[in-house]
């Protein structure tokens, strides 16, 4: 997907420059722009470390620390990833980001007929504890977080990651997690939903409330922009899209009694960085200025670290192109500088072949380097925010803030995200969106290079350049996942299967939180498949709106 | 070419291909229609209309739940607009009830309007037409915009489902003039939503205002409309909806009204078959006559103007050659 | 009712892969270029597409493939259109396919492969081949 639009006049100059938020860019920026949009030091930056955190959330951001770098990993067997975890570990990798495959986030079991030809292929497959057993043997699960890439079944997820840890002998206040469990953009964008809305967002409520009360350490919601964003959105709807999700969920927590003052402080973001290299920098800081203020403004929260807008910013698979895959490594490199100019305090970086394929042990490293390279070689540690102040900058901040607050409006008027989901308002207008662009992208009017501006001709892009090279699917996997499975049936205790999953019945068909009972259902080796089964039964399954 | 014998004992892949056929306005698609017609009496015909997103799909995804529980066979047409722009379509009802794909007792036909109305209304029928013959029990028909002269509904079903949701004022959204006196049952649907009593309220009054004169003539008794509140997505009230449905049928059945509506729907469907035909072949028919090319050879040497040229090759037709329509008539 | 055919195609998510923005769009380029299009929506099964497929007699079964799982799926799909005796029916495969297993699905019986990047105008034009 392409940038920005650019309009030249006849000599080639450019006339005009348009950024997908729609935000229009002069040629040049000078002191009366701050002037004419009330720009003011104390009210729209603040020192670093000050409320509203435009500049950064720390007062010496990389200085102190640069920032954690996080990779998706995961694929195969339990036995695989296991591996991968520990090679990552051992090359300076501080938090693990595990992929799960599709029956898994899906809820089926490895032997479903749905799993057929899909075990293990996207991610790691996860039927019971005994698979986490397997995956995470020999982790610091006290030292080491784990983002764990799921949604719809999160709850079950965390539990398992409860029950695993309870296992090796850490406490549950010992360890933690970062489910995705963003359940509402997965029906705008990545498409792994189960079940309606209404009971989608009860289950991130119920994952809430129990990381409030049980998971000192573990963020129980990664509110995810990134998919939007891959979607079809614009950066300022990525924002805004994601902030108005947060409310949803938020309000359903504060339905439970509980005040948003403890528990926003837990929820972390995942921002996509690719794009218009500005237009991402001032989405950054305007979001971070943004959240802060709805925290304080509309929540009533007080403590300045419970403002924060904590999070991921980097991926930008949309950004990559199969033609001249190659390029991608430098195009992962700008994505990352625009990052770290933002002052990401997590980052990571779409591997160059993952237009093809899950990123190869190869790719990854390349990934990690480049990241380290701007952090330990380039100087982008060296000062605070080193554009605030900058007149172009300063400007599109406040535009961009702009831009967000009013797309976040327009949600407002049509009856919030859960009503705009349901009805598919917001999926419509960015398939339209999406569909646009590709046309803007096929037609030139947006420059992708390789792809419709300086692509070098010929046989090589309609062939997978050497560069890249392509797991191969193993069939292996599924044999040994249902081997495994069929043993763990042989041999667990049914009697507590069945009780466990019968008060998990219990507990999701009133309003009961489910997680205490899904903790004690994965202690006593229920599948992943068995739980979802449950949750299935009870709650139905979601019937997508229409796109168009 | 699918066959007539397979069509009638309920082959879902034949029966597709006759409604290809009919869809492309395909000749042999009439002749095979003459076949299947005498088996197609007996289908209970349900039309469901109302303006977009008011959840029809939805509905009707929820109904087939319920016939389904009666053992009975469903078919579904739901007829979705064609872009005036490229021709093309996305025809999405579908989507709501794919769940019901694999179900054998279940078939779910999609067609783009292709244009005109008039002939919309009588593919339709067709496809209505083969459906009964493969022995679906229970036909449903989903259409955008009640009451509406291009398409009139009320004259292919046995019984009219109005669909429309509470209102963001007061009141209903959506309840357009003239479908009042169409429908059998009004659906508030998205009864979920504040304000859908209100609205049940209303659509009663404005009932028992209506201006029904001249609609049910001569007959004693006549069916009272109900109005019923549903939330399609959860099931709710569809149970209720489905037996009403039933119901209304059974109330035709007692009081004799099926003949009556089932005179009013052939009397509509040998209409637009004449309609069609009389154009389509009297059209050909005169184009290729000679009296066509002289008289089209006289408008463009400026001794005849167009107006004049159309009424005297039609003038012409039927005063002399009427005969020969007819003979020819079966080249068709 | 117009005369000319229209080209039906169905546009179908077979699986449990999530990512359908590319399904999406191409079936709004494929309106636009005239065509009657048929969206099965996520998380489809094989019967189900075949089902779809033979109720709304289709000319053209288009399947979109995030997950890399084209081959066995493709494999299947076309068994069982054989057996259903659909084999009259083009499918077509779009979605992260790499270029090296073209040559593969077409040896099965694919029509065509439109790999992610595609323009819609070699869509169409793919499209159009079949007719
Ligand atoms: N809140 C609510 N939404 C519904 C209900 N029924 C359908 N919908 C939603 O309304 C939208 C339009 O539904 P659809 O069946 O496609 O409407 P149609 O255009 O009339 O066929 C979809 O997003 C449905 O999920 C209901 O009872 N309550
Ligand atoms: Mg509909």
């Amino acid at each position: 997907m392409g940038v920005a639009k650019y309009i030249k006049d006849e000599r080639g100059s450019i006339k005009e420059v348009i950024y997908q938020s729609g935000i229009k860019v002069k040629p040049v920026y000078g002191p009366q722009d701050l002037e004419k949009a009330g720009f003011k030091y104390e009210k729209d930056l603040g020192a670093p470390g000050e409320y509203p955190f435009t500049r950064s959330l720390h007062p010496q951001s990389y200085r102190s620390r640069a920032w954690t770098t996080r990779q998706y990993t995961g694929f195969g067997t339990p036995e695989e990833t296991n591996e991968r975890f520990k090679l990552m570990i051992a090359n300076g990798q501080n938090g693990l980001n595990v992929a799960f495959d599709l029956p898994t986030q899906m809820g089926y079991d490895s032997d479903h007929p749905l799993s057929q030809g899909e075990v293990g292929r996207v991610g790691m497959a996860i039927d019971s504890l005994k698979d986490f057993e397997t995956a995470f043997a020999g982790i610091p699960l006290d030292r080491i977080g784990s983002g764990l890439t799921i949604n719809a079944v999160a709850t079950i997820m965390m539990a398992m990651y409860q029950a695993v840890a309870e296992k090796f002998g850490y406490s549950k206040n010992q360890i933690s997690t970062t489910p995705q469990n963003d359940i509402l953009k997965e029906m705008i964008g990545r498409g792994a939903w189960i079940f309606p809305v209404e009971h989608g967002v009860r289950l991130v409520g119920d994952s809430i409330e129990y990381a409030v009360k049980e998971l000192p350490k573990s963020n129980p919601v990664s509110l995810c922009g990134y998919h939007i964003r891959e979607s079809g959105a614009t950066p300022a709807q990525e924002i805004a899209y994601a902030f108005e999700i947060a409310k949803a969920y938020i309000d359903n927590v504060v339905q439970r009694g509980i005040k948003p003052e403890d528990f926003v402080g837990r929820f972390s973001f995942n921002f996509n960085v690719y794009g218009n290299l500005w237009e991402q920098i001032a989405k950054f800081r305007a979001a971070r200025k943004l959240w802060a203020k709805m925290l304080k403004n509309e929540y009533g929260v007080t403590d300045k670290k419970k403002l924060f807008l904590r999070g991921l910013f980097g991926g930008g698979g949309s950004g990559l192109t199969k033609e001249q895959p190659e390029n991608n490594i430098m195009r992962g490199a700008y994505y990352a500088l625009g990052a770290a100019l933002s002052g990401a305090q997590t980052t990571a970086l779409c591997s160059f072949d993952e237009a093809y394929t899950i990123p190869t042990p190869r790719s990854a490293l390349l990934s990690l380097r480049t990241l380290e390279m701007l952090m330990d070689e380039v100087g982008l540690r060296d000062t605070v925010d080193p554009l605030a102040g900058s007149y172009f900058i300063e400007t599109l901040t406040l535009e961009m803030e702009e831009k967000i607050i009013e797309e976040m409006k327009e949600v407002q008027k049509m009856g919030g995200m859960v009503d705009c989901i349901s009805s598919g308002l917001i999926q419509r207008k960015i398939s339209k969106q999406a569909y646009e662009f590709e046309k803007g992208l096929q037609s030139g009017e947006y420059k992708k290079v390789g792809l419709n501006t300086h692509a070098t001709d010929g046989q090589a892009e309609k062939t997978d350049a050497g560069a890249v090279e392509l797991h191969e699917y193993n069939e292996e996997w599924a044999t040994k996942s249902k081997a495994n499975l069929k043993e763990l049936r042989r041999t667990r205790n049914d009697r507590d299967v069945k009780d466990s999953l019968k008060a998990l019945e219990k507990a999701a068909g009133c309003s009961d939180n489910v997680m205490p009972c899904l903790v004690k259902c994965c202690h006593a080796y229920a599948t992943v498949g068995e739980m979802a089964g449950v949750f299935r039964d009870t709650f139905g399954e979601w019937n997508e709106p229409d796109f168009y | 070419m699918p066959e007539i014998r397979d069509i009638l004992e309920g082959s879902q892949i034949a029966g597709a291909r006759m409604i290809r056929l009919i869809e492309d306005n395909d000749p042999s698609a009439f002749e095979m229609l003459k076949s299947l017609y005498p088996y197609s009496s007996r289908a209970f015909i349900i039309g469901i209309t109302g303006s977009p997103g008011v959840g029809k799909s939805t509905l009707i995804n929820a109904l087939i739940t319920q016939f389904r529980k009666l053992d009975m066979k469903v078919g579904v047409i739901a007829v979705d607009p064609t872009s005036p722009f490229s021709g093309g379509a996305i025809l999405g009802d579908r989507l709501r009830m794919q769940r019901h794909a694999t179900d054998e007792n279940v078939f779910i036909r999609s067609m783009a309007s292709r244009g005109q109305k008039g002939g919309l209304s009588r593919a339709t029928k067709d496809t209505a037409v083969v459906l009964s013959a493969m022995g679906y029990d229970i036909i449903i028909i989903e259409t955008v915009g009640a009451g509406q002269a291009e398409f009139d509904i009320s004259s292919l079903a046995h019984s009219i489902g109005i669909v429309s949701i509470p209102g963001t004022g007061d009141g209903i959204q959506a309840v357009k003039a003239g479908i009042l006196e169409i429908g059998d049952i009004f659906i508030i649907n998205k009864s979920d939503r504040p304000k859908a009593d209100a609205a049940v309220l209303q659509l009663e009054m404005m009932l028992n205002m209506r201006d029904t004169r001249g609609q049910r003539p001569n007959h004693a008794v006549t069916w009272a409309p109900r109005v019923m509140k549903t939330i399609a997505q959860k099931g709710v009230g569809v149970k209720e909806l489905a037996h009403t449905f039933l119901s209304h049928f059974d109330f035709m059945k007692e009081n004799n009204l099926i003949k009556p509506k089932k005179d009013a729907i052939e009397k509509s469907y040998f209409n637009s078959l004449l309609q069609d035909l009389a154009l389509e072949k009297l059209l050909l028919f005169m184009k290729s006559s000679e009296a066509y090319m002289e008289v089209l050879q006289k408008i463009q040497s400026g001794s005849i103007d167009p107006l004049s040229a159309a009424e005297s090759v039609v003038d012409n037709l039927m005063v002399t050659r009427n005969l020969k329509v007819t003979r020819k008539s079966n080249d068709f | 009712m117009e005369t000319k055919n229209k080209i039906r195609i169905l546009i179908a998510k077979p699986g449990l892969d999530g990512h359908d923005k590319g399904a999406k769009i191409v079936a709004l380029a494929l309106r636009d270029a005239g065509y009657e299009v048929i969206y099965s929506g996520l998380h489809q099964t094989l019967e189900q597409i075949i089902q779809t497929a033979a109720q709304e007699s289709v000319d053209v079964i288009g399947l979109s493939i995030m997950s890399g799982a084209h081959l066995p799926i493709s494999e299947k799909l076309i068994a069982m259109m054989k057996e259903k005796g659909l084999d009259d029916i083009f499918l077509t495969v779009g979605g992260v396919i790499p270029y090296q297993d073209i040559p593969k699905l077409k040896e099965m019986g694919v029509s065509e492969v439109f790999p992610g990047g595609t323009s819609f105008e070699e869509i169409t034009k793919g499209m159009n081949r079949l007719f």
